[in-house]
């Protein structure tokens, strides 16, 4: 490399050497064991080859679902989050020259608020397992109890994060069921696992199994002093009632499917919403709307004095990075899509959903769905062989299959849970029944 | 030449109308709804999609960011994101991938997670990675997790973590995540770790010390692994933040200096973009004897075969839904290769280059505690023009008249106003140099003329009084017009 002579002879140095003097000579590293650079066309070669040992959702339809999906992205989405102007900037603490950054950002708060029906959105967390965790330490700083409740039937991931968050807390994580027959909360269940220490109740809307669960607007009374958590797919929002109509006091989820693309699992984005009245005690960044010294509109971070940076070990949360990108591609989404988009496209998956259903179940050996409740986007089906080799029939075909339901339930380790999208063409679902039939 | 920045008349989202382009045709599915659960109304806006993209494409310009010029936040290492990544990243083979798919379908992905692991061992000086935590403030909470583990199956439960005065906040936060107690401990007057004080607060309760080197003051901490034996003599564990990496790649290693567990930030030393907040990546490395405890799943590597291994009894379980930012992974895994060693090494030696020349630049006109060699970056005090009425923040408001972006402010706590500067590799001579000159010559400047400072960005000065009095945190909070 070149180093500038004229800077080191400023410094009075001879090499750019004696600036580590102060790292003792033992500490000192004998060998550095990497290759040596490469130019920049050996390395896109390199990694374009590596990369072609993926077969990936645009080489075949995919029917995965869970905490991660896939939608379709316009290119207008993918155009805004390419702006170098947002993708190069840092957390914005200097509010007046990144203004662009934290309206984005208070915009992504703002049309989320209107998804959930809750005026405090943070501008994100993770993912919605984070979420989650954050929001059982929050209910605790609210009300000062220790037990959580889940529903039994909820992704791995979610559980393990979860225990992760309150391990340190004192809490406890506890579980109530589901009705076998409609897929819902067992309601006679989860009041008899209710009581005065119980800091919060998480329920699910779409849950696991899809269901939309018709008894969420009673949960609310049911909870009592208990706050209650609503985990929501953000798109299903755009034909279910809002959370906060029904009394959530936070709504969490993820909203990785609303402009960006899987990447494997990440980044995600964790949604997380909050009432005005606890916002002092929430985690994460929020943007608020404020004033410049002009009189004009203006924006900021709020309630810095919650994070770290400045609480240090009395902060609400350790967050300080967070999925901010994501959040403006969010807001790109939801903006370009608008009212219209958002629920004729919610109105097309669920209409989909109920016949590639119907077409499933008509497949000898194949049954669909397992509960009688009403779904959203995806479907469990009850599979006449082991899911792992429905799954490798199905690849080898060129179809992405269905997500095991073995690791969320045990119970129904034959089962699978197919996700509809807008990606996934008539031809695909057609193609995917015919390959079921071949199996029975 | 006087720089302005964009202004354009920046109406809210909301107030766009004329129609989505996206709409399909779809009925009702009020018949596929349990009763009670119909939406009656979404007020999200609805407008063309020009209307949106220009919408978007005005606010970006209201934005400063790193491709405009420096952006030297201390303890952030701002350097330059290479567009190889971009494009890279963008790869539908690699942004198309669900993370639930068969192994088989996904060998490519997990040779790149596998390789990203070796390389950052290497780079740490650890046995093991984990690459799971999307941030580094997520890699401290692992951390923290990992050594609550360690003791816990050791029978001997400490609740202690040690921290030094200069640390990131996000490090005694995320002890408390995890249910330890923290102990600050004071700097000698050099800026460096007191030894004294270290061993008055190491006992059987002390789980682990947390500490950066070089520390956020860009002072190299010369008994670092002298720290580390007292530590590990007590019974505690070594974490190691790794936010001022980009010091001392190629020259030293944290594993060498004794550290047990060590995080990454990729958006810091390695290249990729901050996002305005994020996503980020925070790999956390251990030595050996911690390995167990890593997140699951972990990636292997059997007969030329990637996979997923859960099978891990003593693995603290996850941190987040799946295996991390991949894409962010992805960024950083080419950003090594591109570098190799010698380009790591290089690019630590240009950052602490710069940092040192635009700290003697600036030593000129402005106060710097604490001794004068430092690393990647270096902490100014603006105490000394309090009595003539001016702070650090007017200065650095001042800062952004002239279309370049201020220091991080008031941190490190034990410096008084703090003005804490890290350039990295990513500056030329003459860009210091204007830098050096921006901030010297406000300093001449009427303290009148700082207090109202900036009046070329987008916003004039923020309220932030006002922000924190009425709050508005969305558009359906906003007072009546």
């Amino acid at each position: 490399m070149s180093l500038d002579r004229r800077m080191l002879n400023y410094l009075g140095l001879e090499s750019v050497e004696d600036l580590f003097a102060d790292v003792p000579e033992h500490l000192r590293l004998e060998q550095f064991d990497l290759p040596l650079g490469m130019s920049e066309q050996e390395v896109c070669r390199h990694v374009d080859a590596i990369l072609s040992l993926n077969r990936s959702a645009v080489d075949m339809p995919c029917f995965l679902g869970g905490d991660c999906r896939q939608h379709y992205v316009p290119a207008a989405v993918e155009e805004i989050v390419s702006r170098t102007e947002f993708r190069t900037a840092y957390t914005p603490y200097q509010p007046e020259m990144s203004q662009g950054m934290l309206q984005a950002l208070f915009e992504y708060q703002s049309l989320m608020a209107e998804l959930v029906g809750l005026d405090v959105v943070n501008s994100s967390m993770y993912d919605w397992t984070t979420a989650l965790g954050e929001a059982a330490r929050m209910c605790m700083r609210i009300n000062r109890r220790k037990r959580f409740l889940v529903p039994r039937a909820m992704s791995p991931q979610k559980r393990s994060v979860l225990n992760n968050y309150v391990l340190g807390t004192g809490m406890t994580v506890g579980e109530y069921g589901y009705d076998q027959i409609t897929g819902e909360v067992d309601m006679d269940d989860l009041v008899g696992r209710m009581g005065d220490d119980v800091a919060g109740v998480y329920v699910e809307v779409p849950n696991a199994f899809g269901i939309i669960d018709s008894r969420a607007p009673e949960l609310k009374a049911m909870a009592g002093e208990a706050l209650l958590v609503v985990g929501v797919d953000p798109l299903s929002m755009a034909v279910l009632r809002p959370p906060g109509d029904y009394g959530a006091d936070m709504v969490i989820g993820e909203a990785q499917w609303l402009g960006s693309p899987m990447n494997c699992g990440g980044p995600m984005l964790g949604l997380f919403a909050c009432r005005e009245r606890d916002a002092r005690r929430s985690p994460g960044r929020i943007i608020g709307m404020t004033k410049d010294s002009n009189g004009r509109d203006a924006y900021t971070m709020a309630l810095q004095t919650r994070e770290q940076h400045i609480r240090r070990d009395k902060a609400t949360s350790n967050i300080c990075s967070n999925e901010a990108l994501v959040a403006v591609g969010a807001a790109a989404y939801l903006s370009i899509m608008g009212a219209e988009g958002l629920t004729s496209l919610a109105r097309s998956n669920m209409r989909r959903t109920r016949r590639l259903m119907e077409m499933v179940d008509a497949v000898p050996g194949f049954e669909a769905p397992e509960f009688t409740g009403q779904h959203f986007d995806s479907f469990v089906v009850r599979c006449p062989m082991r899911v792992e080799k429905v799954n490798r029939l199905l690849l080898r075909n060129g179809i992405i299959g269905g997500m095991h339901l073995g690791p969320t339930c045990p119970e129904f380790d034959s089962c699978m849970i197919l996700s509809v999208n807008e990606v996934q063409t008539d031809a695909d679902h057609e193609n995917l029944i015919e390959l079921l039939e071949g199996m029975a | 030449m006087t720089w302005r920045q964009a202004r354009w008349d920046h109406q809210s989202v909301f107030e766009l109308s004329g129609g989505s382009d996206h709409a399909l045709g779809a009925g009702s599915v009020d018949d596929l709804v349990p009763n009670g659960m119909t939406r009656d109304r979404l007020d999200l806006p609805s407008a063309p999609e020009f209307e949106v993209v220009r919408h978007f494409v005005n606010l970006s310009q209201m934005n400063y960011c790193l491709d405009n010029g420096l952006y030297p936040l201390g303890s952030c290492t701002m350097k330059f994101n290479p567009k190889y990544a971009d494009r890279l990243a963008a790869h539908p083979k690699a942004a198309q991938v669900h993370p639930l798919q068969d192994e088989a379908s996904m060998q490519g992905s997990l040779r790149i997670m596998h390789e990203l692991e070796r390389m950052l061992c290497v780079i740490g000086g650890v046995d093991a990675m984990t690459l799971q935590p999307p941030s580094g403030a997520q890699g401290e909470f692992t951390g923290m997790l990992i050594a609550k583990a360690y003791h816990t199956l050791r029978d001997d439960p400490r609740d202690e973590v040690i921290v030094p005065d200069t640390a990131h906040g996000t490090n005694p936060a995320s002890a408390m995540m995890a249910g330890f107690k923290v102990v600050e401990i004071p700097s000698l007057p050099d800026g460096c770790v007191d030894l004294d004080a270290l061993d008055a607060a190491l006992s059987d309760r002390t789980a682990a010390m947390m500490i950066t080197n070089p520390n956020t003051l860009g002072i190299f901490e010369p008994r670092i692994d002298l720290m580390a034996e007292m530590v590990q003599d007590a019974g505690g564990l070594m974490y190691y933040d790794g936010a001022n990496l980009n010091a001392i790649m190629g020259y030293a290693s944290p594993g060498d200096m004794g550290f047990d567990i060590v995080h990454f930030n990729l958006h810091k030393t390695f290249a990729t973009p901050h996002g305005g907040g994020g996503p980020g990546a925070g790999p956390v490395g251990v030595k050996a004897p911690l390995e167990p405890f890593l997140p699951v799943p972990r990636v292997m590597l059997d007969e030329g075969r990637y996979r997923l291994d859960y099978q891990r009894p003593q693995s603290i379980g996850k941190v987040a839904s799946f295996y991390g930012n991949f894409e962010v992974l992805l960024r950083a895994y080419t950003y090594i290769l591109r570098q190799g060693s010698n380009g790591l090494r290089d690019a630590s030696s240009q950052a602490v280059l710069n940092s040192n020349y635009l700290k003697k630049r600036l030593m000129e006109g402005y106060e710097l505690p604490f001794k004068e060699l430092r690393k990647h970056e270096f902490v100014l005090s603006a105490a000394s023009f309090k009595d003539r009425g001016v702070r650090a923040l007017d200065v650095s408001k001042r800062i952004l008249d002239f279309g370049m972006h201020a220091p991080t402010m008031y941190f490190p706590l034990i410096v008084d106003e703090a003005m804490m500067v890290e350039p990295t590799e990513s500056a030329s001579k003459e860009e210091l140099d204007r830098y050096a000159d921006v901030l010297l010559s406000i300093l001449d400047e009427n303290a009148s003329v700082l207090a109202t400072a900036p009046s070329n960005t987008a916003a004039s000065r923020i309220d932030e009084v006002l922000a924190a009095k009425r709050p508005v945190y969305s558009w359906r909070m906003r007072p009546d017009p």
